[in-house]
């Protein structure tokens, strides 16, 4: 197949795996993301991809060919170096000729092609400048042009967002979506903000601790979830302990049920309540069967939407509500209100979910 | 061969490694086995013997002396050069700053030649002293100039850099803080700049242990009087004393090695408080 | 050595007394140490006159001991850049066992006496050395021969570019490399066009060095050559000849053929370190 396949990829650092027998394949002309937090490995599968580190165990397959035991001149791959990695002491254009320099191709080939690139990147002035005249976003257009010119079969980008401030970052993003469309180089780009990933791919691979957890479309990948982890990490989320009793859901610390059956969880078991904040949804009154009583603790004004602080029982968790909708029904910190839960997950509780809570805690997801 | 990461290792990488272990192997580790070998070969006692008779021992008190001496001297004008290059403006500022690096590129014996022709006995400067019954050169104190002057540039070069980097922060905080200027300067300046300081000093001490050629011409070598430790091993060889220079060289190779392990232990000091 | 664009908060303009006095003090310090000294032997030097100098430096032995020292220099500087660069690579890239032992070591010709550096020399190369007697038994001589000397002269001088390259290959990093190594570039090309270029100035730098030091070396190529006029005396064993024979004519003019030099590579150094300052921000 002429994209990017990767089969049974192992890789231990001393006594550490850092990628766990992890396969899949990017077809032809996709922008993929492996997405994943950091040390999940996502960095090292993408260098082994190109070359860069060595694969205990596994194989990689670039548009067709097997070029496991390839060295990265041979592989022809484009790759884009979080920090850059540009040559410091080269211009602009002399940093993107040197893939062509390489290839041998004749000057005025070279010429030409440098034009297309700083063209096409946008750079056009800059060509004299050094690395050090040049902005963190000026500077990753570079890397960028750098890695096509030898017209790679393939292009892998490390983080490429990673040293950027928010604002550039997004936008910085978006341009190299329509770079993709307007080129169709199979990719992969390597990132932990999940908001990137869903935002430019056509497909997401979530990596954790070594290993894939989900590959699919983001709108799969946040829908329907297929771990815990992947729920937690992709899309904001809010965790609640409970137990399933009676064909019920019981959450921990209120009197509150949720009338729903869990089809693959037995009665009477501890499991983990998943309820991202544009499914909960506040209402004065209750309605059976599903609503539970809860207290608005803060509200928070977000520019396009209101963030609000809501307890239940021992549990904190937060709703989000549009502006216009909320500008109808305004809230009062201190209300007793019900919340209904549109749409939510229900996972097993177990040693892993203390893991998942503290690791979302961490990130700031919840409090 | 294998690297530490369990790849084999590919002759790009074999080669140059080998030929570094040849060249240090050659011109250092084979030399100071040969010379450690050397002395011990007649037995412990014997050495302890070659290396406190009195000729040898008086060389090395002195040599050891005069180096303490200049260490402390060094010390605060080297620290006290490097704050006023720094943080000061003046007019031959820059020149000031060019010039501090002479004596690393003048010839030890033109130090002296230098000295003797501005403190000797035919000068100003040296007439003046002698009849104010100061010898300098052909005496201690001339052995002292010679060796601030070869010394000098250690600490101010070691301690400059690091005072151009520190950042500001650090004294504003103290100063919101209510804290004086020398409070300042010995709890929060003072520590930061000491692992430069030390390791500014520790050059100069083993500079000051070694420097011969200066020394040579400046002071006349009169043993139990002027006669440093490198001059007696050098009048050693010349008159084929090998055990007795022997000796006093295996204490110097001996203090040169500790200097090295306290510069190195130093880094990994400063290190620790860094990033 | 890097001269900054001074700091407003830090530098007060108006000053007070004990400042002035530190001022003051560095100065007289300055100008005892090293100002007059210098002053003092351009004046001795040409009261003899210009003719007693010219004189005095064209003696068969004279030119010799200039020539000796420069060809000592150039083979040492061209032997340490090779090695100090070979040496710095191995020490930035390589992992392996011994590695900080290497390092420690290349350090310690700056911590030991030169007099004791030309004992060792003497003592390995001699002809009853371990191996000097196999050069001897071939009729080579080390000791008291120009290949002595110039063994002495790389050993003073084996650290400088290794030191000045190495924290520039660390500073550096893999990832130019690794980029050169994807847009195809085999490793001897990646070495040519990108790591060699990066070092340039710390390589500038440490041979400027070295090219110092060995001009100037003395106690070690004095123990190691026995000074053997017109045969194994460089410039410094020279000076120290003819000072030794009160012949101050002759010392001082070819001193101050040495102080010249020294100025010149001085200043060399100054414009490399600004150079390499600002392109490497």
């Amino acid at each position: 197949m002429n994209g990017i396949k990767v089969e049974n990829l192992t890789k231990k650092f001393e006594d550490f795996v850092a990628v766990d027998d992890v396969s899949f394949d990017v077809k032809e002309g996709e922008l993929v993301a492996l997405l994943g937090p950091s040390g999940s490995g996502k960095s090292t599968i993408l260098r082994i991809v190109a070359g860069l580190e060595t694969q205990d165990r596994g194989h990689v397959y670039l548009t067709g060919e097997n070029v496991t035991t390839l060295n990265p001149q041979k592989r022809n791959v484009g790759f884009v170096f979080q920090h850059y990695a540009l040559f410091k002491h080269m211009t602009v254009e002399k940093n993107i000729a040197l893939g062509l320099e390489v290839q041998k191709k004749n000057k005025n080939v070279i010429k030409e092609k440098i034009a297309e690139l700083i063209d096409l990147v946008k750079l056009n002035g800059h060509e004299q400048h050094y690395p050090n005249q040049l902005s963190g976003g000026q500077r990753q257009r570079v890397a960028l042009a750098r890695a096509l010119a030898p017209e790679p079969k393939v292009l892998l980008l490390d983080e490429p967002f990673g040293s950027l401030d928010a604002k550039v970052r997004k936008n910085l993003a978006r341009w190299i979506r329509h770079l993709h469309d307007r080129i169709r180089v199979t990719s992969i780009f390597v990132t932990h903000d999940q908001n990137e990933a869903m935002e430019i791919s056509d497909k997401i691979i979530v990596v954790n601790r070594g290993k894939v957890e989900q590959i699919g479309k983001a709108s799969e990948v946040y829908e329907h979830p297929k771990s815990k982890f992947v729920a937690s990490f992709v899309g904001n989320v809010n965790v609640i302990n409970g137990r399933t009793q009676d064909n019920q859901i019981a959450l921990k610390g209120t009197e509150g049920r949720i009338d729903q059956k869990t089809n693959d969880i037995p009665d009477n078991q501890d499991i983990v309540f998943l309820v991202r904040p544009e499914e909960v949804v506040i209402k004065r009154t209750a309605s059976k069967p599903t609503s539970i009583p809860a207290a608005i603790e803060g509200i928070h004004y977000r520019g396009s939407f209101y963030e609000v602080d809501l307890r239940i029982g021992d549990n904190e968790i937060k709703s989000i509500i549009q502006k216009e909708n909320y500008k109808k029904n305004p809230l009062v910190v201190g209300e007793h209100v019900f919340v209904l839960f549109t749409q939510f997950k229900v996972f097993e509780a177990s040693e892993g979910h203390q893991v998942i809570h503290r690791m979302l805690k961490q990130l700031g997801y919840i409090e | 061969m294998k690297n530490s990461q369990n790849r084999t290792l590919t002759s790009v990488e074999i080669v140059p490694r080998c030929l570094s272990f040849f060249y240090i192997g050659l011109l250092i580790v084979l030399p100071l086995i040969a010379i450690t070998a050397r002395a011990f070969q007649g037995g412990l006692q014997n050495l302890f013997h070659q290396i406190t008779l009195p000729e040898g021992l008086y060389s090395l008190k002195l040599t050891f002396s005069l180096a303490f001496i200049l260490l402390f001297i060094n010390i605060i004008t080297g620290t006290a050069t490097a704050w006023v290059l720094v943080r000061y403006n003046f007019p031959l500022k820059n020149i000031m700053n060019s010039l501090l690096d002479i004596p690393f590129a003048i010839p030890t014996v033109v130090t002296g030649i230098m000295l003797v022709v501005l403190y000797g006995p035919n000068s100003i400067a040296g007439s003046f002293f002698e009849n104010h019954g100061l010898e300098i050169i052909y005496n201690k104190p001339g052995i002292i100039l010679a060796l601030l002057f070869v010394t000098f540039p250690f600490v101010v070069r070691s301690v400059q850099p690091v005072l151009m980097e520190m950042d500001n922060d650090m004294e504003e905080a103290a100063q919101t803080l209510g804290a004086s200027k020398a409070r300042i300067f010995f709890r929060i300046i003072l520590p930061t700049l000491l692992p430069s300081i030390l390791t500014g000093a520790a050059l100069s001490f083993s500079r000051a242990l070694g420097e011969f050629g200066s020394i040579v011409i400046v002071a006349g070598n009169i043993p139990f009087k002027t006669q440093v430790a490198s001059v007696y091993i050098y009048g050693e060889i010349e008159s084929s004393n090998i055990q007795s220079a022997l000796g006093t060289a295996v204490v110097l190779l001996f203090s040169s090695f500790i200097v090295l392990v306290f510069l190195n232990l130093l880094q990994k000091w400063s290190h620790k408080h860094e990033s | 050595m890097n001269p900054e664009p001074f700091r407003v908060e830090i530098i007060r303009n108006r000053r007070h007394i004990g400042q002035w006095v530190l001022l003051s003090l560095v100065l007289l310090w300055f100008i005892l140490l090293i100002m007059i000294p210098l002053f003092g032997i351009i004046k001795e030097t040409f009261s003899q006159g210009l003719e007693t100098v010219k004189t005095s430096l064209a003696t068969p032995a004279s030119l010799h001991a200039f020539w000796l020292t420069i060809l000592i220099t150039t083979s040492a500087v061209i032997l340490n850049t090779l090695f100090g660069t070979i040496l710095a690579i191995v020490l930035a890239k390589q992992k392996f066992k011994g590695k900080l032992v290497l390092e420690s070591l290349l350090d310690l010709p700056f911590a030991v006496s030169p007099v004791v550096a030309g004992f060792m020399l003497i003592i390995l190369f001699g002809s009853k050395g371990w191996i000097g007697s196999w050069f001897s038994s071939m009729n080579i001589k080390i000791i008291y021969a120009l290949p002595g000397m110039l063994i002495a002269t790389l050993f003073v001088t084996l650290p400088f570019v290794a030191r000045e390259v190495l924290p520039v290959l660390r500073e550096f990093g893999p990832e130019q490399e690794e980029a050169a190594s994807t847009l195809g570039a085999s490793q001897w090309q990646t070495f040519w066009r990108i790591t060699l270029p990066s070092i340039r100035w710390g390589l500038a730098y440490g041979v400027t060095l070295t090219i110092a030091r060995s001009i100037g070396e003395f106690g070690a190529v004095l123990v190691v050559s026995g000074s053997i006029i017109n045969k194994t005396q460089t410039a410094t064993l020279r000076i120290h000849d003819q000072f030794s024979d009160f012949n101050y004519a002759g010392a001082f003019s070819a001193a101050l053929i040495l102080i010249v030099a020294s100025f010149l590579l001085l200043n060399l150094i100054k414009s490399i370190y600004k150079t390499k300052g600002g392109n490497n921000s």
